[in-house]
């Protein structure tokens, strides 16, 4: 298979695409404004439709129609756009209309937005965090999958060094199978009955069941939480001390947990790959051995709840990340660096027991 | 029609057709019936008298009643909007987008494909519509709240991009849901909650004449102000629409038609007297006419 050098956002891009992606709606905003323009080039020469929109929340609603439509739509922005676009997610969830969104955050602060939502009501996103331009490509092509399958909406959370680092990338267009029919798009009344698609209630003229439309939306939950976890994990099965991080600082970690074990310090990682569902389980397992967990984040400790709500007080939580950013404010700053994440992972090491 | 249908076979409209007396029994014809001043017509099944039927609710609309208040202009101006996709045979290509007021309450009782949008939304929504189904017939059917105050750069924007749909806005000039509120249509000297005494230009600001706005930009095709508060005034939406609808069809651009509504309840008249407070209080801001046709 063709293997093409891409910044991590042009990846994410041509992946959507290959995967059947034909509307796109943005509005340009650092780290995210290379999705558009690469759609803005792309999309024309498939057939597709690329909306260099008015503002986010309009982005949001071309994105919304197309996708009601049946057609598979993605949307990006980083963290301030996708403040905007909340009202929408969260009744895009409730009318069960399957977009792929994508953050290309500044930092990792954008945590509880991606998980928790900004939006009102009972909803989920599910959350891809990918940590190469590689996994970005695959995962733009499982969102669109997932999305479809529980139709609801799907977010890639990146960041600014994913969307800017180039990488060798081979694209996988069959990884998963053809869509499949969408017999709760809206496309006219031909041959069939007339439907609304709607947040606000039931598919069928003259039905009022609202309370069973939105149990319908919170009904899917509990098996995507059965189906859909993915981390990557390393030598849990002798670790001490387990360090959690997502996205690209993930990589980071992942090598510096190389150097600790090098050093002889049994430490193991967690990289979850959906942030939700949680990888609960593999952390709740990682702490019946293990004697301390780590959890290394671009900010002030957001996805430390979701560790210690997996730990549940059995072993200690540090959190080892901070805030960190670069001049500009887009960019990460000296805090993603191999030699401090090292240093942090042997101040809390647990000594007593430990092997160092 | 052959397709599938939400339609309970009682509620099919046939047109304007003769009530057949029970056979059988001799039908006296016109004029001849002893009914007394004032009491109701007997059912022709029991009388063998001929009835008929020379109006009836358009075939798009499932039931034959509405939630809305007494007096409400907007089911008036729905079953013309309805009649119009029937006469233009364009059922099977509509998509209507939705927003959010009284109004909220007709997708389900339109038999066409109608997508909910949010309050605000519905322009961009229907953008996204029209241009992954270049196809299909795209309506929006908005309050003035809905449009021109929560979503008024959305429908800016959409007419300047020259999107090809045709947006409905119902202008009552006050926010009906929510019981009497100012909207940004609202007229100077219009009693609502907010604006108890009337609203002040100074205090309250000025009504955005929608129309007007709309017809300046570029990728505007069609923009009309209707009515639906006399028998000549309807007639006259439907024509605006049917010519707005044609715009759509023949691909030239934005179509717009603003159709002034009655809404007694939140201007605080009895239902009887809508009409009459929207021709004094309404047109003398919003002038009835086309404004641009393309």
């Amino acid at each position: 298979m063709e293997r093409v050098l891409m910044e991590g956002s042009a990846a994410m891009a041509e992946a959507a695409i290959q995967a059947e992606c034909r509307f796109y709606a943005g509005y340009p905003i650092t780290p995210s404004t290379e999705i558009l323009e690469y759609m803005s080039v792309r999309l024309p020469q498939v057939g597709g439709t690329c909306m260099n929109a008015e503002s986010e929340i309009e982005a949001i609603g071309m994105v919304w129609g197309a996708a009601g439509c049946g057609v598979r739509s993605m949307i990006a922005s980083t963290g301030q756009g996708i403040s905007l676009m909340q009202e929408s997610f969260a009744e895009l969830a409730n009318a069960q209309i399957p977009v792929v969104a994508v953050n290309m955050c500044r930092g990792q602060g954008d945590y509880f937005q991606a998980t928790r939502g900004g939006g009102h009501g009972d909803y989920r996103f599910i959350v891809l965090a990918p940590a190469s331009a590689q996994e970005a490509a695959d995962l733009a092509q499982l969102a669109f999958h997932l999305a479809d399958k529980w139709r609801n909406p799907v977010l890639i959370m990146g960041d600014f060094l994913l969307s800017h680092t180039s990488e060798i990338v081979t694209f996988r267009p069959g990884a998963y199978p053809a869509p499949a029919p969408k017999p709760w798009a809206i496309t006219g009344a031909k041959e069939r009955r007339a439907i609304t698609l709607s947040p606000l209630g039931p598919s069928e003229k003259l039905s009022t069941d609202i309370a069973a439309t939105l149990t319908a939306v919170t009904g899917k939950h509990a098996a995507i939480r059965a189906e859909e976890v993915r981390a990557e994990t390393g030598h849990l099965e002798d670790a001490d001390l387990v360090v959690v991080a997502f996205g690209f600082p993930g990589r980071f970690v992942k090598y510096a947990v190389r150097l600790a074990r090098a050093q002889g310090l049994r430490v193991g990682f967690v990289r979850p790959i959906t942030l939700w569902p949680f990888p609960t389980q593999v952390i709740s397992s990682a702490a019946e051995r293990a004697k301390a967990i780590a959890v290394f984040e671009l900010n002030a400790g957001q996805m430390v709840e979701d560790v210690q709500l997996a730990v549940r007080g059995r072993v200690p939580v540090h959190s080892i990340g901070g805030i960190s950013h670069d001049h500009s404010g887009f960019g990460v700053g000296p805090l993603l660096s191999v030699e401090h994440i090292l240093r942090r992972i042997q101040d809390v090491y647990p000594r007593s027991g430990g092997a160092a | 029609m052959s397709h599938p249908t939400n339609r309970e076979p009682a509620t099919v409209n046939r047109g304007p057709a003769t009530v057949d007396p029970e056979p059988g029994t001799t039908n006296p014809g016109p004029g001849t019936r002893d009914q007394k001043p004032g009491t109701k017509n007997q059912d022709p099944q029991t009388t063998g008298r001929s009835l008929t039927k020379v109006f009836d609710k358009p075939d798009l609309l499932l039931k034959g009643e509405h939630s809305l208040c007494p007096g409400c202009g907007e089911p008036v101006a729905l079953r013309i909007i309805l009649e119009l996709i029937q006469d233009l045979e364009l059922r099977e290509r509509t998509i209507c987008v939705a927003g959010i007021g009284c109004y909220t309450a007709f997708p389900m009782i339109m038999d066409v494909d109608v997508m909910q949008a949010l309050h605000g939304r519905a322009p961009s929504v229907a953008t996204g519509v029209k241009r992954v189904r270049p196809d299909a017939f795209v309506f929006t059917m908005q309050g003035d709240g809905d449009m021109i105050s929560e979503g008024l750069q959305e429908v800016l924007h959409s007419a300047a991009r020259g999107e090809q749909f045709t947006a409905i806005v119902f202008n009552n000039a006050v926010f009906g849901e929510t019981g009497g509120h100012m909207t940004a249509a609202t007229v100077l000297g219009q009693h609502t909650k907010t604006t108890v005494g009337g609203r002040d230009r100074t205090r309250h600001g000025n009504p955005i004449k929608i129309s007007e706005l709309v017809a300046q930009l570029d990728g505007t095709a069609y923009v009309a102000r209707a009515a639906v508060h006399t028998p000549s005034a309807l007639k006259l939406t439907k024509q605006y629409l049917h010519d707005a609808f044609r715009s759509q069809l023949d691909g030239k651009g934005f179509s717009l038609v603003e159709i002034l509504t009655m809404c007694p309840t939140d201007w605080f008249v009895p239902p009887d007297q809508g009409p009459a407070f929207l021709e004094t209080h309404l047109t003398p801001t919003y002038p009835l006419g086309v404004i641009k046709a393309d």
